[in-house]
């Protein structure tokens, strides 16, 4: 098989699909051919010399790429001009944005090209090493806290020097996703102090986490969904949210916005005002700048400054060079699921592949079916999907079961009932009570205690000494007397050694 | 002397206290009130008993509580927290013990023997299965605690056939339920005999049929015999007290079992009866890669230099009574304002909840203790991963390989952390015997050595750096 990487042509673009380490891992590792078009890495500081000495055969022309490879990686999408020099078979690698691309996916279809949309891959945990989208936000989070110190004019720790005393630098973080908990992480490292707001309340801990104070409103609304992105909330949080901007904003002096729903618009959350109310020489880095910015003043791809000395960022480099790399990592980790070189394999039938597959034997496979992230939840899905013909059978089969045992249940209460003394079903009715209420009862015992539980259950068994105790007798020769002695001997070792080990055990488990 | 009227209140004051004494475990804080009214309804019920109707020999029975009871508080003192397992498993058989004896009692009661008709034939059926019961757990508890305690080897005992004979002694013990009913007088005697040995039989082919690692599942399913065994001894006695007892710890250790059985993804029916479902049919994956090997030093910088620290401990760090070094470790880590948390897998250990006992010993707040399902969506973010002598609970062919013999049981994910250090004596594989790759994944380290030891030495290198 043989791997491709053209030059990035798109204006702005610095990364590029394989870095000369990924080279490497695909030529040793997974037995691909690496072809590459000359300078393709020349942006993120990958000369054509380094590339040539990891293994890879330096190729002229993109159109000499296209032509020799079986696998396309590419970071940006395909263009018009770049599908005119695919063929029909070959796989591409990239973003694509399939949401809000229709006609490009269809002129792939239509081309043959079985395209793979990186930013398509689904967020769960098996690809999680393939996730470009975590792996590019980590950098962007990393970079716009660095971006930011660039044009604050001050220091982000706080000292107290013989010069006088600095304050520190206070950064609010608005949406914790990978983005915003890197940058997070970045700003504390830094000395700042740093808050973070997010609708998701499941996420508090991870900004607590990562050292920053969590913001909320005082309003009870989860804006979490099965997807891991937020869902749009309710008038009366906005409003409280906004409130909540307006007193931070004239407190912070930097904030970063990193709110994306995928597929749409970034929703507006740090409005004119709020820009108005922030002191001079505040700095606002806008991640979701390209998809229409958290900001309202934001200009996508300047930077600049408002009349009230407020510097907004709507451009961040891109740091090529690690870029590349974690975006080439992810490439390699997927092509390694898809069985490398020797036992490749388009497997539809894959969770992340069928998901990420948007274009498949020239038809356009989006949108794909829904895949909760929570791993509890993803197993549940996979197993129905794969057993979906069955399901039906299973359901039908369980209510008969349930017939079965009940008619079952009845005939053998029947025979009981006709056969049995009085005095059995009396005992026996107590006997299937008990059964459910220690059923009920048992559920609930935390996990945690499950062997003081099996202690006291044991001390409790110990209840047979009554047994004994009902057949002893005042002749001490009678066997029955001297069996039942022995009995209450080990029931009793049982009740004492069960209950006080329990106490033992209980006693340790303490809180601090 | 106590009407037989207030003696049934007491019972069912007694019933109710273990009902609220089995609840009180629901949640930590109310746990140690649950055991005091287990106590308090023991106390009831036996005083209410010895003082009913129609006991007699006050003395011998007094005589016995008391050397029994001195006995059990000894044993139980004595016993280190890490014995724990084989403590429960002896007490156990003590039950079982007890069951048989009280069969044997009640067929000897001239009562049973003026018994006629219908009553008489139920009788006799409730004492054959209670003894049946009893015989069983008696015998099984005793190799589960061999077992434990390492004196019976932990590799289970199959030979072909062995449903077969299991079934067929079975059968044999119903067809001596037929004579044993049909004799007269004390005449079923030898009946009663030939199936205790077929039960104490079963029993000891029921446990040694069963791998060291499944030996949470044994334990917590002699706990519910145990249970039915009680429960069907008050059939016999026509004691309702026992019935309800019985039957909540009955169903009290089925629960346990099916939990377990669900955390290791195995059916509940094959492990009531014995033996385990089939082995997995087809080639196990190969396992590929290096294994690296780290020093204590090294590992000590990893945990300077780590935010977020995972601690998985499995039997071994029971073995060698790391727990306290651990928990050391864990304050040192914590000072620092390091995020340090536990890991518990269900099945750690070889009883249901063995580690957090053993964590509450070495006095860890077990509010940083957490259990697999909490912890594994946070293990990508963890900078380090500590597995304390655990394997097959963070063996990732249970996940990737269909094949492999634990296919399809959770596991806690640790190859998703940043870095994974594997504390183990040697490469040898785990109770069940598969190899496990999380120890050549490339962000893995191995550890050699005594857990404890190990943890000790890297608490000096934690302090000196």
């Amino acid at each position: 098989m043989k791997v491709g990487i053209p030059s990035e042509i798109a204006a702005g673009e610095q990364r590029v699909g394989a870095t000369p380490k990924t080279v490497i891992r695909l030529i040793k590792k997974q037995g691909f051919e690496v072809y590459i078009q000359s300078g393709a890495g020349i942006k993120a500081n990958y000369a054509d010399a380094e590339y040539s000495s990891s293994g890879a055969t330096i190729l002229e022309s993109a159109q000499a790429v296209y032509d020799q490879a079986d696998i396309i990686l590419k970071v940006q999408a395909v263009s018009d001009h770049e599908i005119e020099m695919m063929h029909s078979g070959q796989v591409s690698l990239s973003y694509l944005a399939p949401g809000q691309n229709p006609e490009l996916l269809q002129k792939l279809a239509t081309k043959g090209v079985n395209a793979i949309a990186m930013d398509a891959i689904p967020r769960i945990s098996r690809a999680q090493k393939m996730d470009v989208l975590s792996s590019m936000a980590n950098i962007a989070g990393y970079r716009s806290v660095i971006e930011s110190a660039n044009h604050f004019g001050r220091f982000f720790n706080g000292q107290i020097t013989a010069a006088g005393k600095v304050e520190p630098a206070k950064v609010l973080v608005i949406g914790a996703g990978v983005a915003g908990l890197a940058a997070i992480g970045t700003a504390k490292s830094l000395g700042a102090i740093v808050r973070a707001f997010d609708t998701r309340m499941e996420v508090e801990e991870q900004i607590q986490s990562m050292g920053a104070k969590f913001l909320t409103v005082n309003i009870i609304e989860d804006g979490s969904t099965s997807s891991g992105y937020s869902k749009v909330m309710s008038q009366a949080f906005i409003d409280a949210e906004m409130k909540l901007f307006s007193e931070q904003a004239s407190e912070v002096d930097i904030v970063i916005t990193t709110a994306q729903i995928p597929g749409r618009n970034a929703p507006k959350l740090w409005l004119e005002y709020h820009v108005a109310a922030m002191k001079s020489g505040s700095v606002i880095v806008d991640l979701a700048a390209s998809s229409g910015g958290n900001c309202t003043e934001t200009k996508d791809g300047e930077t600049y400054t408002t009349e009230n000395g407020v510097t907004i960022i709507g451009k961040l480099d891109q740091l090529p060079s690690q870029a590349s790399q974690l975006y080439g990592n992810n490439l390699c980790h997927l092509l390694d699921d898809m069985g490398k070189s020797d036992d490749w394999k388009i497997d539809m039938d894959d969770d992340v592949i069928k998901r990420a597959m948007v274009t498949y034997n020239g038809d356009v496979n989006w949108p794909p079916e829904p895949l909760p992230v929570s791993p509890q939840k993803v197993k549940s899905t996979t197993s129905e999907s794969n057993t979906n013909a069955t399901k039906v059978d299973k359901s039908n089969s369980r209510s008969y079961s349930t017939v079965i045992s009940l008619v079952f249940m009845g005939a053998l209460l029947y025979f009981l009932g006709l056969y049995a003394p009085k005095e059995f079903m009396g005992h026996f009715t107590v006997f299937v009570l008990s059964v459910f209420i220690g059923w009920q009862v048992i559920w609930n015992v935390s996990h945690s205690l499950h062997t003081p539980l099996m202690a006291v259950t044991n001390a409790i068994s110990g209840i047979i000494i009554i047994g004994g105790l009902l057949l002893t007798e005042h002749d001490l020769t009678s066997p029955m007397t001297i069996v039942a002695l022995i009995a209450i001997l080990v029931a009793m070792i049982n009740i004492a050694g069960g209950f006080f080990v329990t106490n033992r055990m209980l006693k340790m488990f303490r809180k601090k | 002397m106590i009407s037989s009227q207030l003696q049934l209140a007491s019972y069912l004051l007694a019933s109710i206290l273990f009902i609220l004494s089995l609840g009180g475990l629901s949640s930590q804080e109310s746990a140690r009130r649950g055991v005091w009214f287990g106590i308090i309804g023991m106390i009831i019920a036996v005083l209410s008993t010895i003082f009913g109707e129609g006991i007699e020999g006050h003395a011998y029975i007094i005589a016995a509580i008391v050397v029994g009871a001195l006995v059990g508080i000894l044993v139980a003192r004595k016993v280190e927290m890490t014995s724990m397992p084989q403590l429960v498993a002896i007490l156990h058989s003590f039950v079982g013990l007890a069951a048989v004896l009280v069969g044997y009692g009640s067929y000897l009661d001239p009562e049973t023997q003026s018994l006629i008709g219908a009553d008489r034939t139920i009788h006799l059926i409730e004492i054959f299965i209670g003894v049946f019961i009893g015989a069983i757990t008696f015998t099984g508890s005793i190799v589960a605690w061999g077992k434990l305690d390492g004196k019976i080897g932990s590799k289970p005992l199959l030979y072909p056939g062995r449903h077969l004979v299991n079934i067929s002694l079975v059968i044999g013990a119903i067809v001596l339920c037929y004579f044993f009913v049909q004799g007269i007088g004390n005449e079923g005697m030898y009946a009663l005999y030939l199936m205790t040995a077929i039960a104490l039989f079963i029993g000891v082919m029921l446990v040694m049929a069963i791998g060291g690692a499944d030996m949470p599942v044994v334990v917590s399913m002699l706990n519910s015999y145990s249970g039915w065994a009680a429960a069907a001894a008050g059939f016999m006695l026509g004691n309702d007290l026992l019935i309800v007892t019985g039957a909540l710890v009955g169903s009290s250790g089925a629960i346990l079992s099916i939990i377990m059985c669900e955390a290791m993804n195995r059916s509940f029916w094959s492990v009531i009866f014995g033996g385990f479902g089939a082995a997995p049919t087809g080639e196990a994956m190969e396992v590929t890669g290096d294994v690296t090997a780290a020093d204590h030093a090294e590992v000590a910088q990893m945990l300077k230099d780590a935010e977020s620290v995972v601690i998985v401990p499995g039997y071994g760090m029971a073995v060698a009574k790391a727990q306290y070094p651990i928990h050391a470790m864990v304050d040192h880590l914590l000072a620092e304002g390091k995020l340090v948390r536990f890991a518990i897998h269900p099945v750690a250990g070889r009883l249901p909840g063995h580690m957090n006992v053993l964590l509450a010993e070495a006095n860890v707040s077990y509010d940083i203790v957490q259990e697999m399902d909490e912890i594994n969506e946070d293990l990508p973010d963890t900078d380090i991963v500590l597995v304390i002598g655990a394997n097959d609970i963070v063996n990732p062919s249970a996940q990737d390989d269909p094949n492999s013999p634990i296919a399809g049981m959770p596991v806690i994910e640790a190859w998703q952390a940043k870095q994974v250090v594997v504390m183990k004596r040697s490469m040898a594989t785990g109770y069940a015997g598969v190899q496990n790759p999380l120890f050549f994944k490339e962000n893995t380290d191995m550890l050699y050595g005594d857990a404890r030891d190990s943890v000790l030495k890297i608490n000096d290198e934690l302090l000196r750096v």
